[in-house]
């Protein structure tokens, strides 16, 4: 094999000369010539670790302009009556002037609340998300050189930036981008004459989307293939560390259930160019019936939720597994019931294909339908408990390190339960019939999946950016970043919980017109003055990010957090192919903390001999 | 750009990574087609249906497609042993047929709107057409796939390398399944009117 110098005071890569495996992957010479110059660096990548970050810097700059979205409505919702004349610079003919008075225009209102939904939960939580720490940490924990192709894993990435490069550019059409809800019904996103919006911005809205199924199909390929074929010697699925079930079931589901959107979005797409009646049934427009029949607008509900629900999921899981690496790793701690967490995260990927019509109770489902969705909706309370009763237990009697990544991590499993609770309310169909389309609903998914993903975001982020730039984050910066957004999460959220059970409903333009909702009025503006606030931290979070990334204190050491697990024995600038020399080999599970009298013990140390094994 | 492939030993079982993948994508090409079936299905049960015949085309273009697929079979085999006159000349076939697939396929859309059964009269319609046009799409894509092997067969050296054969056996797999694929979609179309 090619000689590799091995320091003696490297103990992580002593080990690996001493136990690991040759797979003699150096001796290739492509090995070096492929990251040979800047475009095929940087650019057109096919290392992981750099797709990764191209995900995540992809993914914050969208996380950018989705929050900003929010804040311009709920300037809207807050302050109905605030000359909005400030912003016309950069919304231009959307903000109206009526009397010296700038408002913001109702149909930009429903394309802002349209687009800040498709874009946090495409192209920042699916993709922001799953697409970065799955690339980032998959080749990297199982022990693989790459991804199984990294080919189409480039292909992953470059297909999302073009998706998003669409998306971008109906932002700034003369009609405004989609507005018909970030769902896309029909008809309102079937026929172009429904709204300003269906026209060409619809258009757009669609082809951006199927450009992104295929880049989470193509991802999501590459991860299953990868996590089942390229483990390292030892490393079973059983010894895998949690991250991995959790992005190996998110690649599944979206693998299952994006084709399913791709067919609803096909035959979108041939009503609304090709005359046919998928969706359409007697529709009348101004007065005209409409030569459209036969079709229903149902169906188009039952494709779209059949992805939309495992969908949540693909948010939730890879957070749910970051969480669990990082609690663990800075409790000191084993992961709890590791064997439940599997099985917690198998049974939640399961029934999430069977839930779907839950979001379609009030569309007219047979009520008898719905007592079935009704029940699996129910079972899932079961795994995501056992899931949280686990992040408790792990962090009782820890000797808990409160770092950013872990004051995330932690600030996830709150959040999850103050949503998953809600949850409950909604998924039975009787209580859903007052609750539906209200702000009650709002508040249930977003701290469930909005904010709860954010924060698994985040701990990730905090915990694996010197795995990713070699220096760590402003640790004081961070910590401010993380009591502001809890605190201020929960300010935004929990009124919106009383009013949604007031009935307030969602997507509505302004309330001045309802005499019953008046005097809500100071309650929105305290959640628009919590959300700017809010919005404020996040950039200070940005701010950290790229200043440490050039600035941020060096990290001196592989392991700096006393880790098990396979990413932290990479040299600190880990080039291509991951490990210099041998690939490590696995001899234990990930989670070997306070065992033995030692406070860890990587998985590439082999058992001592009267050692009992971890796992058992 | 160099488009590096990289070379990493699976400890894991005997399907290369790569075949794997290949399968893996099969199941969301099943995701979709079953979703549209399953579509096809509520629709049909909710009336409104326009019934039709299928046209003999239909059958015409089944035969064909079996039949290509049987020869790059053959292909692949009298690649594995040696035999480069014929592994060139099924492989060319399979082509051929291929082509004539697609050809029969638009005989047969031609036939149905020739008896009324546009693409717009009626969402029976509306659905053939999609399905049988998605399809045709997965085939031109397997089409594509064979050009490829077509011109790797031509301007390459005949060596049966072990990185041939999984390259060739990608093509095969998924000429294979978009096969049996279009069986199910005809069968289903049939039992379903």
């Amino acid at each position: 094999m090619a000689h590799v110098a091995v320091d003696p005071n490297d103990k992580e890569a002593v080990m690996i000369e001493k136990t690991g495996y040759d797979d003699h992957f150096h001796d290739h010479h492509h090995g070096d010539k492929y990251q040979s110059n800047f475009i095929s660096h940087y650019i057109f990548s096919m290392d992981h670790k750099i797709i990764a970050r191209q995900f995540l810097i992809t993914g914050i700059f969208w996380a950018i302009v989705g929050a900003a979205m929010s804040i311009i409505f709920r300037l809207q919702l807050g302050f109905p009556e605030a000359d909005l004349q400030w912003i016309k610079p950069l919304l231009g003919k959307w903000i109206v002037v009526d009397n010296g008075i700038g408002s913001l225009s109702q149909e930009f209102y429903y394309a802002l609340v349209t687009m800040h939904g498709t874009i946090l939960v495409f192209f920042v939580l699916t993709a922001g998300l799953s697409g970065t720490f799955s690339n980032l940490l998959i080749p990297l924990q199982i022990g693989a050189r790459d991804m199984a192709s990294p080919f189409l894993n480039m292909l992953s990435y470059w297909f999302f930036f073009l998706a998003g490069a669409v998306m971008f550019y109906s932002l700034f059409l003369n009609t405004g981008p989609f507005s018909g809800g970030w769902t896309g019904y029909p008809p309102l996103s079937a026929l172009p004459q429904a709204s300003t919006g269906s026209g060409t911005g619809m258009t757009l809205w669609l082809i951006s989307l199927t450009l992104f199924v295929v880049s989470v199909l193509l991802g999501g390929i590459n991860y299953i293939t990868t996590i089942l074929n390229l483990r390292t010697k030892g490393m079973s699925m059983w010894r895998m560390p949690l991250p991995m079930w959790a992005f190996f079931v998110t690649a599944v589901l979206g693998l299952l259930s994006f084709p399913v959107l791709a067919s609803g979005f096909f035959m979108l797409m041939f009503d609304r160019g090709l005359g046919t009646s998928f969706f359409l049934n007697e529709i009348f427009i101004q007065g005209q019936a409409l030569d459209r029949v036969g079709g229903s607008p149902i169906l188009y509900q039952h494709l779209f939720w059949f992805l939309g629900h495992p969908e949540v999921y693909i948010i939730i899981l890879p957070a749910m597994g970051i969480v669990s690496e990082v609690l663990s790793v800075h409790a000191r701690k084993p992961i709890f019931g590791y064997q439940a967490m599997v099985l917690s995260i198998l049974a939640i990927g399961f029934l999430s294909f069977i839930v779907w019509a839950h979001h379609m109770f009030m569309s007219g489902v047979n009520p008898f339908l719905s007592n079935f969705f009704v029940i699996f909706t129910l079972i899932i309370a079961v795994p995501s408990a056992v899931k949280v009763f686990n992040w408790i237990t792990t962090l009782y009697g820890g000797n808990i390190r409160f770092n950013s990544a872990m004051l995330f991590a932690i600030g996830f499993v709150s959040m999850f339960i103050s949503g998953g609770l809600t949850g409950i309310f909604l998924g039975n169909s009787a209580i859903d019939i007052q609750m539906h389309d209200t702000y009650f609903v709002v508040a249930h998914f977003h701290i469930v999946m909005g904010v709860a993903a954010f924060f698994g975001m985040f701990s990730g982020i905090y915990h694996w950016f010197p795995r990713m730039f070699g220096r760590f984050m402003n640790e004081t910066l961070g910590r401010i970043h993380f009591w502001g957004t809890m605190i201020g999460a929960y300010a935004i959220f929990w009124p919106m919980h009383y009013i949604g059970m007031a009935g307030v409903p969602r997507r509505y333009y302004s309330f001045d017109t309802f005499e019953s909702f008046n005097h809500f009025g100071p309650m929105n503006q305290f959640i628009t003055i919590a959300a700017i606030i809010v919005f404020g931290l996040q950039i200070l979070f940005v701010i950290n990010f790229f200043y440490s990334i050039f600035k941020g204190k060096v990290m001196t050491e592989k392991n700096p957090y006393g880790a098990n697990t396979l990413e932290w024995t990479t040299p600190i600038e880990a080039g291509h192919g991951n490990w210099p020399g041998k690939i490590p080999v696995v001899h234990r599970w990930a989670y070997d903390y306070g065992k033995d009298g030692r406070e860890f013990i990587p998985q590439i140390e082999p058992m001592a001999s009267d050692e009992v094994a971890g796992d058992h | 750009m160099k488009v590096a492939a990289i070379e990493q030993k699976s400890f894991r079982n005997r399907i290369h990574p790569h075949k794997f993948a290949l399968y893996v994508a099969f199941a969301s090409i099943i995701m979709m087609f079953g979703s549209l079936t399953s579509a096809y299905i509520v629709k049909n049960a909710a009336g409104n249906w326009l019934e039709y015949t299928l046209p003999n085309y239909f059958y015409a273009s089944t035969a064909v497609l079996i039949l290509s697929s049987v020869c790059l079979h053959i292909s692949f085999n009298s690649f594995k042993s040696n035999k480069e006159a014929a592994y060139k000349i099924l492989l060319l076939c399979t082509f051929a047929l291929g082509i004539t697939f697609v050809t029969l396929q638009y005989y047969g859309w031609n036939a149905l709107f020739n008896v009324g059964v546009d693409l717009k009269a009626s969402v029976s319609g509306s659905f053939l057409y999609l399905i049988t046009g998605l399809h045709a799409a997965h085939i031109l894509g397997g089409i594509a796939a064979i050009l490829v092997a077509i011109v790797h067969a031509f301007t390459l050296p005949f060596v049966v390398t072990e990185k041939r054969k999984v390259r060739f056996q990608l093509v095969l797999h998924y000429w294979h399944f978009v096969d049996i694929l279009w069986i199910y979609l005809l069968i289903f179309l049939l039992v379903c009117k």
